[in-house]
């Protein structure tokens, strides 16, 4: 079996909250695994902590006020990140792990020229001279699909459109081609014609590239068009991993179950929306037992009191945190 | 046929400037009482300015909007007012449409008062009977905005809109800053509402699915003009014009086994304030058919063979693509 290229084991983020009242747990004890040139989806709603994860595998967690606790683990090739030196860090990130964030507006700098912004990297990591890492830029902007690239080279970012600034975004992270590509909800910000063409130039990039991708998204169409395998979490954990299929054929978790029945899908006629009752809980006050229990409409005494480990389901790469993997029989009827 | 409780003529909204941007360029569109017409478009479409400009909180350029027999843009101040009880607007963003420092109970308050619609007496019985009406707990009334989360304010800003009584509401993407479980409760609260009410929408939003769920007709726009519209069954099964085809192929479904034969548009949405020549489409569109027509004679929106009641803006929209 391979290897997998980068592995997180129990990490936590915690924030020390603004009036120093609390302890958001953020990010509460997540682990899983990205394979070599495969996608896996984390999906969750605002809050959840998915893009707070995505961050902590680059150390991009400003401390104070937050802090990766003790005992988490991030692996990437078999190194800790977490307890690297800042310099071994810096030699890794950006260059082996990129990111692409959400809004590209404001990762971006004002003041450069995109040629400029792409270059950087392949000038710091790879020792390249201004010149060839110019000839670089235009090469990245062609392959991310710039038209003109020789002339658009000298462009400002105020003077491209959101999609091209995404392109961008994907051409800076890609330049020294790195083994795994972070995509923090890499197209919300896009209208959906060019969100279409960011998808489809992601997965052209990373069958050309051969990169793993941690694709970081709340848009579960976004994920059954583009990952392998998903990882849904809720309230600072994972609750359900599966493959892509297996997770949209069978979700075990109630609240992946709600989540899949409160889209408004584009083929189903006027109707009522399924809603999952309630919000999400606030991060400094996760429920006690299973953190969805106050939404779940099967919850019983247990889950009320006792926290539900993953539990698997067959050969084990389907599992769920929810008691109702080893009693089913509680399941309720759909109403 | 009952006659529309709104009727929009040639409406057109341009911002000065050289030149000018043409943010809407001559939109027609009726919504019958009780129905919801949803308005569909990408970003720098012109449908929020559409919205705005039916209320006149934008004053138009030119055309003509009559609502339940007036004529709204010929109206002095006083009627005006009295015809925005009638006639209300749920924004997308609660947070920043909502006054931070006033409690939800004044937000709710604050209309009643303007409009004398209940004695002092009364106030606080109206207030929370809206909050009950939206879902929300009395207690909500003594709370700050920034007290909320993104689904409770806009129930609030809901519940500020019915405080007045109106017959119509502008909803100008009402769920789209909202996660996809609570999108669902803001939905159904929406279509409960109007069932209860007999309320009639105008329901803007970018998201097609979304707009499935709620809609009775759907009309589309690009570059501030509607390059179709039909009643939404019909839309969603047989789209006519190449945009509306490229943008259902395109919404990313929760399926990953849908078949995907996603047509991808290629390059950005033109600037409003240099619509191309002909056919504002025609340089993205990826019609077969395209011609020199395209490129210089801008299609009206007409009938297509489908039925009277399929309208789309396309030389060739019967033709199959």
């Amino acid at each position: 079996m391979t290897e997998p290229l980068l592995r997180v084991r129990d990490l936590k983020t915690y924030f020390v909250t603004e009036q120093g009242r609390g302890t958001a747990r953020a990010v509460d004890g997540v682990s899983f695994e990205l394979y070599p040139g495969e996608t896996l989806g984390i999906v969750g709603e605002s809050g959840c902590g998915k893009t707070v994860t995505s961050l902590s595998i680059l150390r991009l967690i400003p401390e104070p006020p937050g802090h990766i606790r003790p005992g988490s683990v991030i692996e990437f090739e078999g190194r800790n990140l977490l307890t690297l030196a800042p310099a071994e860090l810096r030699a890794i990130r950006g260059n082996q792990i990129a990111m692409v964030f959400q809004e590209p507006m404001t990762s971006l700098n004002p003041v450069f020229t995109v040629g400029d912004q792409i270059a950087e990297a392949a000038i710091i990591h790879q020792g390249l001279s201004r010149k060839a890492a110019r000839a670089r830029a235009i090469e990245m902007l062609t392959l991310v699909g710039f038209p003109d690239p020789a002339e658009r080279v000298d462009d400002y970012p105020h003077q491209l459109s959101g999609g091209m600034r995404q392109r961008v975004m994907i051409a800076m992270a890609l330049v020294c081609h790195p083994k795994v590509l972070i995509a923090d909800e890499p197209t919300t910000a896009l209208d959906v014609t060019i969100q279409a063409q960011i998808l489809e130039l992601l997965d052209r990039l990373q069958a050309e590239l051969g990169m793993a991708v941690l694709l970081i998204t709340h848009d579960l169409g976004v994920v059954a068009g583009q990952a392998d395998r998903v990882v849904v979490m809720y309230a600072g954990q994972v609750v359900e991993t599966a493959s892509t299929t297996g997770l949209f054929d069978g979700p075990l978790h109630p609240y992946t179950e709600g989540l899949m029945a409160a889209v408004p899908r584009i083929d189903a006629p006027k109707s009522r929306l399924q809603a999952i009752p309630g919000q999400v809980p606030a991060a400094t006050a996760w429920p006690s037992g299973c953190r969805f229990h106050p939404r779940c409409p099967h919850a019983w005494t247990k889950c009320t009191i006792e926290e539900p480990p993953l539990l698997g389901l067959g050969d084990g790469d389907h599992t769920a945190r929810c008691w109702l993997v080893q009693e089913p029989g509680r399941r309720k009827p759909k109403t | 046929m009952t006659a529309p409780l709104l009727d929009v003529q040639d409406l057109v909204k341009h911002y000065p400037g050289r030149p000018p941007v043409r943010a809407v360029d001559g939109v027609s569109l009726t919504i019958a009482p009780g129905q919801t017409l949803g308005l569909v478009g990408e970003s720098g479409s012109g449908k929020s300015t559409v919205g705005r400009t039916i209320l006149r909180l934008q004053e138009p350029t030119a055309g003509r909007v009559v609502f339940d027999g007036e004529d709204v843009f010929a109206l002095g101040t006083a009627p005006l007012r009295a015809l925005r009880r009638r006639m209300q607007i749920v924004f997308q963003d609660p947070y920043s449409s909502l006054n931070p420092r006033m409690t939800v109970g004044r937000t709710l308050r604050e209309p009643l008062e303007i409009h004398r619609l209940a004695p002092p007496a009364q106030m606080e019985a109206r207030v929370t009977a809206l909050l009950d009406e939206v879902g929300l707990d009395p207690a909500f009334a003594g709370r700050y905005p920034h007290e909320l989360s993104g689904g409770q304010r806009q129930r609030v800003g809901i519940a500020r809109a019915l405080s007045v009584e109106p017959r119509f509401i502008v909803c100008d993407e009402p769920v789209s800053a909202l996660d996809v479980s609570v999108q669902a409760q803001v939905l159904n609260l929406l279509a409960d509402l109007q069932q209860k009410r007999s309320l009639t929408y105008l329901f803007i939003a970018h998201d097609l699915a979304v707009v499935r769920h709620i809609a009775d007709q759907v009309a589309v726009m690009y570059l501030g003009r509607i390059v179709e519209r039909a009643p939404a069954a019909v839309i969603y099964a047989a789209p006519r014009h190449p945009y509306t085809r490229a943008l259902l192929s395109a919404v990313p479904e929760p399926n990953p086994r849908a078949a995907r034969a996603r047509i991808v548009l290629s390059g950005d949405i033109p600037s409003p304030a240099h619509p191309p020549a002909g056919c504002p489409f025609h340089p993205r569109c990826p019609h077969p058919k395209k011609n020199d027509r395209c490129r210089t004679e801008a299609p009206a929106l007409r009938a297509t063979s489908d039925s009277p009641a399929h309208l789309a803006a396309c030389h060739f929209a019967e033709e199959p693509m």
